[in-house]
């Protein structure tokens, strides 16, 4: 009886392990491929999985796994050396750089940005500056017509009703960026709230994702929160101007947003961990944001040099995708600093 | 005397009467299902050859493998959650569990709005809940006619098996608008009173109880339908029999023999409430701020677990989080205490 069944086991077994060698055997390519694995940010995933599959269509023995578990992860990741890159929208701080074993390299990528969404009904062009967009945020600005908002868009006739602030409530780059450009404008913000994936925000409710925040907004009228450029964009949800240091008044865009990266290039540090938040120079969208890859200075042999040629592809062939998925392309000045640094990889 | 130690005993002590003699403590115990366990005991039974009594020992240290599994499980996770969150109880100590602040760019943690935005919504919850979970089980049971009550029974139990987002994006578009149009008049009749002092944006901790009420109710009406059904059909014909009314019927017969079925299905309703997320995250507003007003958002534990965590960049901030999830745990396993607690309590009191 007992032999019987351990038969019947057997003949099942080897039935399994025949078929998932024929499996293995399927799917690995004939040739030595390379295979890298990735993970991070969540914000630039649709342009990597493009970038890594259409690298993967040119290049048919590298493959590029990316897993979009979010910058905090990526980083996590990177210190733990379970990936051969990391991503991530926010730089590394000193004290996570500290805790990696080795030099590891900020490599920008492609640029995003962060827009106001706001619910007014007639009214589909808002204007805002940095100090007034902070107050709302900060619940100090608590009506529509408050004379700040008017001071900033005048002849508009504003609801006398109460903001509903609206934030992201899950951990993020959008809310890192979007803090970011708020505590460079308001000395406020700075010391009450600060920069940071996740905030202690003084006012509003929070939705999960870009999409729970614009569902609020959308729900709820006279509300105004945040979500990533390419969302708003690609749902035509009516974002807000934004006043930039040169004082005008930009909405975001693909150019608007490349110009950030432009204006801050002239002091921008070597290891690329810049803020392009309110960045100089004219038509400057000031809420944008670099997103980087994170590489080891030194790496076995075969990821090293695959590592580089992707690098390389992805300054050239892979930042002309980026505009038509909704990323800013890096400058040209930028991109000649990044081909440098990508040359010292090991 | 408790229910299990009885399975257990003629198990170890008296193998050949296994099942005899488990009807029999049974039958003994209520005292009223006379009817059919006289019969089974008239059944000879067959003497038990060696082997069979090996083979029942094997089974025995094998179930009881899986059962210790189960236990260490449990044990190693408290652990785990312990150790992963040693310095948040270093640093802030038990004041971890009072402290109001959640701020993670200052990294100072708290737990207190996190604690008090689960057990609040859940509490809310059952108390809508339960009545109308229990009302509806007396119907299906008791009044209904067979056919409606199963199928009725049938779609409460589909209820059960919709993923919690399906749920949390229905109550995104309709009980959102419906707490927003309703809490105008909440706000200007009642605003006097704390609980409904707030503004009208149909978020908060209102509609994340009204969402979890929704959850909850398939598993207390379910289960107390069954529960109830259970309740042996001669008792009732005696409550009939001496006059009584169907509500009297109801309320002096059927709910206190079903009672400690409806005690447990009403715990397993409240485990479900205390660790939902996703439903919730989508309605509650996710503010860690304790205000009395159910009008205002508020946050859970389990939802600023799920939020915050892919995200979290500093070594503190993670601990803090695996910390949440350890306070969860211990209410958890402190409910479920209780309710066992609550209804052993009830078996002493009627037996």
């Amino acid at each position: 009886m007992k032999n019987k069944i351990l038969k019947k086991i057997n003949k099942n077994l080897s039935g399994y392990v025949i078929a998932s060698l024929i499996m293995v055997g399927v799917a690995s390519p004939a040739k030595a491929g390379v295979t890298l694995n990735g993970a991070g940010a969540s914000f630039p995933y649709p342009i990597y999985s493009k970038w890594f599959d259409e690298y993967h269509k040119v290049n048919p023995d590298v493959k590029i796994n990316y897993q979009s578990i979010g910058s905090g992860g990526g980083i996590r990741q990177v210190t733990a050396k379970t990936v051969d890159f990391g991503a991530t929208d926010g730089p590394m701080s000193d004290k996570n750089i500290f805790k990696v074993d080795g030099k590891i390299h900020h490599i920008p990528t492609v640029l995003g940005a962060v827009v106001p969404v706001f619910n007014l009904p007639g009214i589909n062009d808002l204007n805002l500056s940095g100090p007034t967009l902070a107050n709302i945020f900060l619940g100090k600005i608590t009506q529509w017509n408050d004379p700040e908002i008017l001071k900033d868009n005048p002849g508009v006739n504003f609801p006398e009703s109460r903001i509903t602030v609206v934030y992201r409530s899950d951990g993020s780059g959008t809310t890192y960026s979007f803090s970011d450009f708020l505590s460079l404008v308001s000395p406020e913000w700075k010391k009450n709230v600060g920069t940071g994936n996740s905030l202690s925000w003084p006012t509003g409710i929070g939705g999960k994702g870009n999409e729970g925040v614009a569902g609020l907004v959308q729900a709820t009228k006279n509300s105004i929160g945040y979500v990533g450029y390419i969302y708003a964009a690609s749902n035509n949800i009516s974002h807000a101007a934004v006043r930039n240091k040169n004082g005008e008044y930009i909405k975001a865009s693909v150019e608007s947003i490349s110009a950030a990266a432009a204006g801050a290039a002239d002091n921008m540090p070597a290891d690329y961990r810049v803020s392009v938040a309110n960045a100089p120079g004219q038509g400057v969208y000031p809420i944008s944001t670099f997103t980087w890859l994170l590489i080891y200075d030194k790496n076995p042999a075969p990821v090293g040099t695959t590592l580089k040629n992707f690098l390389e592809w992805m300054l050239d062939s892979g930042q002309k995708m980026a505009p038509e998925l909704g990323y800013a392309p890096l400058p040209e000045n930028v991109k000649a600093m990044v081909k440098k640094t990508i040359s010292t990889i090991r | 005397m408790h229910h299990y130690q009885r399975m257990l005993k003629p198990w170890s002590k008296k193998p050949s009467l296994p099942f005899g003699n488990h009807i029999n403590t049974q039958a003994k115990k209520h005292n009223k299902s006379v009817l059919t366990s006289s019969a089974f005991l008239k059944i000879p039974l067959k003497e038990n050859t060696l082997s069979e009594r090996a083979g029942d020992r094997v089974f025995k240290y094998f179930v009881l493998s899986f059962g210790l599994i189960v236990i260490l499980l449990g044990i190693g996770m408290g652990i785990k959650l312990v150790a992963s969150s040693m310095a948040i109880w270093k640093e802030f100590g038990l004041s971890f569990l009072w402290g109001r602040d959640w701020n993670p760019v200052t990294e100072e943690f708290g737990a207190l709005p996190f604690i008090y935005g689960t057990l609040v919504t859940s509490a809310i919850s059952l108390l809508i809940a339960v009545p109308l979970g229990v009302g509806s089980a007396i119907y299906l049971a008791e009044l209904a006619p067979r056919k409606i009550s199963d199928a009725i029974t049938f779609l409460i139990e589909l209820l059960a098996a919709i993923p919690s987002v399906i749920l949390g994006l229905m109550a995104i578009f309709t009980l959102v608008p419906l707490v927003r149009w309703v809490s105008p008049f909440l706000m200007d009749n009642l605003g006097w009173i704390p609980l409904f002092d707030g503004y009208p944006i149909g978020v908060g901790m209102l509609t994340a109880a009204l969402i979890l009420t929704i959850m909850i109710l398939p598993y207390i009406t379910s289960i107390s339908r069954d529960v109830i059904m259970a309740v042996p059909q001669a008792l009732k014909e005696a409550a009939f029999g001496l006059g009584a009314t169907h509500w009297e019927t109801v309320r002096k017969v059927i709910l206190p023999y079903a009672g400690r079925g409806i005690m447990g299905s009403v715990f397993l309703a409240l485990g479900r409430a205390l660790g939902e997320t996703m439903a919730v995250t989508m309605v509650i507003g996710n503010s860690p701020k304790i205000s009395a007003s159910l009008l205002k958002p508020a946050y859970t534990m389990a939802a600023v677990i799920a939020n915050e965590f892919a995200e979290a960049d500093s070594d503190l901030y993670i601990e803090a989080l695996i910390a949440i999830g350890l306070v969860l745990f211990v209410i958890t396993i402190i409910v479920n205490g209780l309710a066992r607690l609550m209804i052993f309590n009830m078996n002493k009191g009627r037996t």
